[in-house]
């Protein structure tokens, strides 16, 4: 009961935080996208026998989001993307700032999980940047686990360099898409 | 006789090899090689474009072939051949502008016809319909300066099978010629990825090595990544993260069943199927970080490989199925490291260049395509295990996935043109580059498939 309502506060400061307009395009709408869009897959044989399944969902539906509180904490709370050098998962001092507010906000608020989405930019192979993009979500792991966090709130997701949230080859793009973003469920 | 002839042209396909890209590729040209579609609009391909050099292989004349009893049906075969063999480096086809006569047969071939062309070898053939929706194809390989054939051979077949026909007469032309087996008649796997978020769509496709003839055999709306072919030609195993996280599936691509093999925690991907295609290569990070892990899909035995807290992955089998081949961020950069797969210490395989990774290794095991950043970007390199040298292939700065044909002979690559991702082949001496072009949506991630005639 405690867990419901404490949900229905997060999603009621969410839906205020949203009202706000503070936040920029590139972080929420694909996160909906990559969490709620269906997780249909068909398969087909070459003899013309295949099988065909839809709908191979894995129950992740209905995650609203979860970031309240103002002030100064609160404007680290809203920054819910940090970013990082090339072939590199070391957190910046502005990005450990962000990653330790979001740790303060999931000590207070014991129900709430997250999940970690990593990702690389397009450069190099793309199975090393799917082991890129889970480096980098395991540093926001490690610093919020060190500020009390328990790792089983928190899940490591990388996309690697799939889910581009910048188009184009240059450093710009490249920089918007070396990122991890913080999902709350 | 035949003999003599074949040892001269084998003679100067191996002088190609050696001499060739010096030669060559300072004056290479680019020659478009336009193929009308002969399918549906739905058919992916429009063109296919061939960077070749000057005067590199051997003159060849492909005829039209003769057609009896039937009708609408364009010069595919002569069409499908040309285009094999020019895209492989080692054949310089004659115009058919320039052709004087069109036999289709033994007795009206006029030799002196084809020496005043310089043609050294000529093709000819005929298709005859027999009712029914079926074909018989024939074809005849001459030695112009010898006068005589070098072989021939008769196909009875059903409509729908004149291109794979197309290609296995290739395969014969390129065989009997060079001496290697060709591998015109296998198929590639690869990934397409259409559309923009929320309705983003994935395939994973299988289609003939030019291109033609795509077949779905998954569909997804989330990412499909590193498509494999077991050695059999029957299985593909990739990464499908229809679950929200990267997991590995195998299919098999006659039936669409498909089992999923690895979802642990945290990263499941780069499947690598051991040569004896009991086994895969994983890369896992459950324990940590990404490591490398062979499991058994016989008995679903799972075992760790390397044990290191940098990042290793794109798992390769050596073709004895004595080592693995990976990428290793252990000295920073990535390079190419390898282990014994019965375990043991890993050991560093690469040191030219800042980038090298997704080593895929040779038949004969004696090289392995890789990428590699030597200060031009991102490009396809042939790696020597014999001096440990990287030799860049390509001049392009986004190239992806590179894997061998099953003859060794050609390595098929993603790369970027015109602002998306297209397929391209190079010759393993790198004289010959040819572009598959597709209507549309992103095609990357090519995997030439192993020899099977069913394919």
């Amino acid at each position: 009961m405690r867990n419901v309502s404490s949900y229905v506060v997060v999603l009621f400061l969410s839906v205020a935080i949203v009202g706000c307009g503070g936040r920029k395009a590139v972080d929420r709408d694909i996160d909906v996208d990559a969490v709620d869009g269906v997780g249909g897959v068909s398969t087909s044989g070459l003899d013309g026998s295949g099988t065909s399944t839809s709908g191979l969902d894995d129950g992740t539906t209905g995650i609203g989001n979860a970031i309240g509180a103002g002030g100064p904490e609160g404007e680290l709370l809203s920054k819910r993307v940090v970013y990082f050098d090339y072939n590199s998962s070391l957190l910046t001092l502005e990005s450990e700032a962000i990653v330790q507010a979001h740790a303060d906000f999931l000590a207070n608020n014991p129900g709430v999980q997250i999940i970690l989405e990593g990702h690389a930019d397009e450069r190099g192979t793309r199975e090393y940047n799917l082991a890129l993009g889970e480096d980098r979500a395991k540093s926001v792991a490690q610093v919020m686990e060190a500020l009390s966090v328990s790792g089983g709130r928190i899940q490591n997701v990388s996309y690697g360099e799939e889910r581009p949230v910048a188009l184009g080859y240059d450093e710009a793009a490249f920089a918007l898409n070396r990122r991890v973003e913080i999902l709350y469920q | 006789m035949s003999l003599i002839l074949n040892l001269t042209l084998m003679n100067k396909v191996k002088d190609m090899a050696i001499f060739g890209r010096p030669r060559f590729a300072g004056i290479s040209c680019i020659f478009a090689v336009l193929l009308t579609l002969l399918a549906t609009p739905a058919m992916a391909v429009l063109t296919i474009e061939v960077n070749k050099g000057v005067d590199s292989g051997i003159p060849i004349a492909i005829v039209p072939f003769g057609i009896e009893g039937a009708s609408g049906l364009p010069h595919l075969p002569a069409d499908i051949i040309e285009s094999d063999l020019s895209s492989s480096g080692k054949f310089d086809a004659v115009s058919r502008d320039n052709f004087i006569s069109r036999p289709t047969d033994l007795k009206s071939i006029q030799y002196k016809d084809w020496r005043l062309l310089k043609a050294e070898a000529l093709v000819v053939g005929k298709i005859i319909n027999l009712g029914n929706g079926q074909l018989e194809v024939r074809f005849r390989l001459v030695d112009v300066f010898r006068e005589t054939q070098l072989t021939g051979q008769k196909f009875t077949i059903p409509e729908d099978r004149i291109r794979k026909v197309s290609h296995q007469i290739s395969d014969i032309i390129y065989e009997q010629l060079t001496g290697k087996p060709g591998a015109f008649d296998t198929k590639i796997a690869y990934i397409t990825a259409e559309g923009e978020l929320p309705n983003k769509k994935f395939l994973l496709q299988i289609a003939d090595v030019d291109g033609f003839g795509p077949r779905t055999v998954l569909q997804s709306n989330e990412p499909i990544l590193s498509p494999a072919w077991s050695p059999d030609g029957n299985w593909l195993a990739y990464v499908s993260f229809e679950k929200r996280s990267s997991n590995v599936y195998i299919q098999n691509v006659w039936s669409g069943e498909r089992k999923l093999v690895s979802e642990f925690p945290g990263i499941n991907s780069a499947p690598a199927w051991s040569p004896d295609g009991r086994s895969l290569a994983l890369t896992l990070s459950k324990d940590g970080n990404p490591d490398i892990y062979v499991f058994n899909v016989a008995n679903n035995s799972l075992r760790r490989l390397t044990r290191h807290t940098a990042i290793d992955t794109e798992p390769d089998w050596s073709p004895d199925g004595r080592t693995i081949a990976f990428t290793s961020g252990r000295s920073g950069a990535p390079q190419i490291y390898r282990v014994p797969v019965s375990g043991g210490n890993a050991q560093r395989m690469t040191f030219e260049g800042k980038y090298n990774a997704g080593p895929s290794h040779s038949p004969d095991g004696k090289s392995m395509v890789l990428i590699t950043d030597q200060g031009n970007g991102f490009r396809v390199g042939l790696y020597s295990t014999e001096d440990r040298s990287v030799r860049e292939l390509t001049n392009t700065r986004q190239d992806e996935s590179p894997s061998f044909a099953p003859n060794g002979e050609m390595i098929i690559y993603a790369t970027q043109k015109g602002g998306r991702s297209v397929l391209s082949a190079v010759s393993v001496d790198g004289s010959v580059q040819q572009t598959l072009r597709f209507q549309q949506g992103s095609v990357r991630e090519p995997a030439w498939s192993p020899f099977n005639r069913k394919l």
